[in-house]
């Protein structure tokens, strides 16, 4: 058959179809059928623009003067209002205080979306309340002791470039010199480290602008190591110090092996504030007490208040941390109490730390965000001091100093490192940033938050002049720190503000004479000077301190543990998770295994027998994987309760040292037959020997399918 | 050729007819050609699709079923049907799936050889190809039929839901959910398939039929 060419392109085609074809056939991989389905619904659908109409002026009208509101009242209502199923466009993240907690709260609606157990034990996230060897309870243990809270200051959120990346939150417990890490993923308390130097820790935590280190200054001076030293020996043992905690972010842990920390004068160092952009590389931290006054009020001394705040200024620390670090990994640094430690001699000789005078007893330190100033809030003073970072590198480099202090660290002259001094009021603490050139400080004995024009490259963003006081609006009351969109960042969101006022006296329902704090919403977007409290949220659990907010879409929260069988602790599937079918009890000795799941409505096994005294290792699979499906598991009287997420694997131990019958629960309302999700432990007593099940590895109860 | 074989094969077509008329007889060829490559190519796309919708799954649950598999919120569905005493999806249509390939490429040899056949004997070849959809949604309707008529009486829910048949297109309901099912693109393709192929015996028959009727008449004789 020797035909023209379009029949042999025809046959040539059809074969090929038949060889592709039957190759493809082989090739189908699951992984193409793994396509999402279509999704009918879901998404908030955004509202179609709107317009009043006369007669709905009208009944908005009635109803304002039902309730006695004006018009700002009905604004702020309209700015912070949140419909049902509508997401709030940022998270605060605040410090719970003496909670021990960090609390998650939506921006602008000031809904408490949740709180997250750090330092303290909390039963509804299952927080330190697995058993005798939960790794939470010996997390929570210092030197022996279980020290159940913690009094948590400053939350910080890991950045990248100097930006938030909603991956990571850490948050430093001043009472303890504890540092807490949360992964964002789950929201969930991964590790604490605690300082072996001290006991008490102001500055932390603050990162680093890539979150390579995560900075915490001391407060409270001791001997480093914490131990005995009477007060007489104040200026020779006692001692503060900055430690600089490593960050694995791959392993989304602090490691301790590459930390280090740096003896500092007994000053009281106070907040601190990483630098970046003009000023990476740097750290700075505020002092007070460089009187090295040491109380003693009761033997006719000045009080600590007021002999630490005698002198007219203190000493703003100025750290190049990345030469620090140097010296660090030269070896240059001393084991204290098994901790590495570069001394002030290290600090003076290898040019790591200079100090600028500083108007007496200030608070906080805050850098720009071109990193280029750093503000000081005066705390005792009514100027925030501007220092320049170009005039800090000047000064440093023609050795304009003006002498030393007790401790051969160099004084950089105030003249040569000053850029301006802003007078705002009265009590000026904390300092934020928005993207239009303004600052805001809070004023605490001023009871208002005030907001000034920044200089330099920032001139150019308002009609201001420069360092100047723009504008001040009460708030209520006693404000400590604030907090703006992103506005400790390198691109501050310019949009809302929280005064995190410690005082509300009246702003509330009485609660007793405990009352909440108050954290109050400022909307900053209005330039030039409107800047109206449109939002009141008490705090009525802790005293919180400082926060952070990022925006919303920069978290990559699970809504869903990635696979059954995780385990949170190593954020790895566990080779221990049982699977369905793999259910039931077995004993070695005196060690029972319970091998478990969880799914709704009920646990396999239901029942369980174990002999009183034996060591229970209890594990469960929740074998859930829709969003929400979370169980509780607890057994009463033996102080046992989980949160169980869906996808989790939980582990706990304890001894069975109670004879007998415990009926254990699901704690979540999880479903319809969520009461019927139960089953029982039975511990028998001792005496009953004769009926003890036999050793050996066979199943002594089990619910198996 | 033994005058049988030639009888059911068919009459090949001469050289010089083929270049008088080549659209003619290239056309069938080409048709079945094109219904072939719909088939495997329906392989990768969703057969069928099932959401359901309830208050508490604001987004929906989904099923996706591809000839040889099932995949989507399987396991959260199980998990809501054992309530109602359902056996897991995942038992249903074993062999079905299992097969499902090979059938596929089973139905494309024999359209191959339907276009290789020119007598009316080539329509046998393509019967599988062409009632295939058909085949599939009884098969689909049967299955579902079975499993919502054989709920465990011992099941929490089963004085509340009593066995019933579930929709197998369009809107349905069980409970507080709200069922919505659909074919999917590959099931369509399927249909497409089975379509051309009917169109193509069309014109199978307008090239053939003349020169088969011709070989009849031995005018054609080896
Ligand atoms: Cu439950």
């Amino acid at each position: 058959m020797m035909r023209g060419s379009k029949v042999a392109g025809a046959r040539g085609a059809w074969r090929l179809t038949l060889v592709g074809g039957l190759a493809l056939t082989m090739l189908a991989p699951e992984a193409w059928a793994q396509q999402p389905g279509r999704r009918r619904r879901g998404g908030g659908a955004e509202a179609a623009p709107i317009e009043i109409t006369a007669e709905q002026t009208a009944q908005l009208t009635r109803i304002a003067n039902d309730r006695k509101l004006n018009f700002d009242d009905l604004m702020a209502a309209a700015k912070t209002f949140m419909p049902s199923g509508r997401h709030d466009e940022y998270v605060l993240f605040a410090s719970g205080g003496q909670s021990g907690q960090i609390f998650a709260i939506g921006v602008p609606s000031m809904r408490l979306l949740r709180s997250i157990a750090v330092f303290t034990p909390e039963s509804w996230q299952g927080y330190g309340f697995g058993g005798d060897t939960d790794p939470v309870r010996e997390r929570l243990r210092i030197n022996g002791r279980d020290v159940q809270w913690g009094d948590t200051h400053h939350p910080a959120l890991s950045e990248t470039k100097g930006d938030y990346d909603g991956q990571f939150l850490f948050i430093g417990d001043k009472a303890n010199a504890r540092l807490g890490v949360i992964d964002l993923r789950d929201w969930e308390t991964k590790q604490i480290v605690k300082n072996p130097l001290t006991l008490s820790s102001h500055g932390a935590a603050f990162v680093t602008p890539n979150t390579d280190y995560i900075i915490e200054g001391g407060q409270y001076p001791t001997t480093l190591g914490s131990s005995y030293a009477p007060i007489s020996e104040y200026k020779e043992k006692y001692r503060g110090m900055v430690t600089m905690w490593k960050f694995d972010r791959m392993k989304g842990r602090i490691d301790e092996s590459q930390s280090f920390a740096l003896e500092l004068p007994p000053y009281w160092q106070d907040l601190a504030d990483a630098g970046k952009l003009a000023s990476d590389g740097w750290f700075f931290v505020n002092s007070f007490n460089t009187e090295m006054a040491t109380g003693g009020i009761e033997d006719g001394n000045p009080p600590f208040e007021a002999g630490a705040s005698k002198r007219d200024m203190d000493y703003l620390h100025i750290v190049n941390w990345k030469k620090a670090e140097a010296a660090f990994k030269a070896g240059k640094a001393e084991m204290i109490n098994g901790f590495p430690v570069l001394r002030l001699s290290t600090l003076a000789s290898e040019g790591i730390m200079y100090f600028a005078p500083e108007p007496k007893s200030p608070h906080g330190v805050d850098v720009t965000p071109n990193g280029q100033y750093m503000v000081v809030a005066g705390k005792l003073d009514p100027h925030v001091t501007v220092y320049s970072m170009e005039k800090i590198k000047k000064a440093i480099a023609d050795k304009a100093f003006s002498g030393t202090d007790d401790f051969g660290i160099p004084v950089l002259n105030f003249d040569a490192v000053m850029e301006a001094q802003v007078e705002l009021g009265l009590g000026p603490l904390h300092t934020q940033f928005d993207d239009k050139g303004y600052a805001y400080t809070s004023l605490f004995l001023d009871s208002a938050v005030a907001r000034w024009s920044l200089g330099g490259e920032y001139d150019a963003l308002n009609d201001d002049r420069p360092w100047k006081l723009v504008q001040k609006t009460p708030v209520q009351y006693n404000i400590g720190h604030l907090c703006a969109a992103e506005g400790d960042t390198v691109s501050p969101d310019g949009r809302y503000l929280i005064s995190m006022s410690k005082w509300s006296v009246d702003r509330f329902l009485p609660t007793g004479p405990l009352l909440p704090q108050n954290f109050q919403l400022l909307d900053i977007v209005e330039p030039g000077t409107t800047m109206p409290v449109i939002y009141d949220s008490p705090i009525g659990v802790g005293e919180p301190h400082y926060c952070q907010m990022i925006k919303a879409d920069k978290l990559q929260t699970w809504t869903v543990y990635p696979e059954v069988g995780w385990d949170p602790h190593t954020q790895a599937i566990s080779p221990n998770a049982p699977k369905s079918g793999q259910e039931g009890v077995t004993r070695n000795g005196s060690q029972v295994l319970v091998n478990m799941t969880a799914v709704r409505s009920h646990f396999v096994p239901e029942h369980v027998v174990v002999n009183e005294g034996d060591t229970v290792t209890w594990r469960i699979t929740v074998v859930e994987t829709a969003q929400d499906a979370t169980h509780g598991f607890c057994i009463g009287g033996y102080n046992i309760n989980l949160s169980m997420e869906p996808s989790e694997y939980l582990e706990f131990t304890f001894v069975a040292d109670q004879p007998g019958t415990f009926p254990f629960y699901c704690t979540e309302f999880c479903s319809a037959l969520h009461l019927e999700m139960a089953g029982y432990l039975y511990v028998k007593p001792k005496d009953a020997g004769a009926q003890a099940p036999a050793e050996g590895s066979e199943a002594v109860a089990s619910g198996s399918k | 050729m033994s005058r049988f074989v030639r009888a059911i094969v068919g009459p090949r077509v001469p050289p010089a007819e083929f270049a008088r008329r080549p659209v003619r007889y290239a056309l069938p060829t080409l048709i079945f050609m094109a219904a072939r490559v719909l088939l495997i190519v329906s392989i990768f796309f969703p057969y069928w699709h099932m959401e359901l919708d309830a208050p508490q799954y604001p987004n929906g649950l989904f099923l996706t079923a591809y000839c040889n598999l099932l995949t989507g919120d399987v396991r959260e569905i199980d998990g809501l049907n054992h309530y109602i005493g359902m056996r897991p999806l995942g038992e249903a249509a074993q062999f079905e799936r299992a097969a499902a390939i090979y059938m596929i490429i089973a139905m494309f040899l024999l359209i191959e050889g339907a276009a290789f056949i020119h007598s009316k004997w080539a329509v046998l070849l393509a019967i599988p190809a062409i009632t295939f959809p058909a085949g599939f949604y009884i098969d689909l309707f049967y299955w579902m039929r079975k499993f919502g008529m054989n709920l465990d009486p011992e099941a929490p829910l089963s004085s509340s839901v009593k066995p019933f048949v579930p929709t197998v297109i369009g809107e349905g309901g069980i409970g507080q959910f709200k069922t919505y099912a659909e074919w999917g693109t590959g099931y369509w393709l399927a249909v497409w398939a089975a379509g051309l192929i009917v169109v193509g015996f069309l014109f199978h028959m307008r090239a053939y039929r003349p020169l088969f009727k011709k070989m009849k008449a031995g005018a054609l004789g080896a």
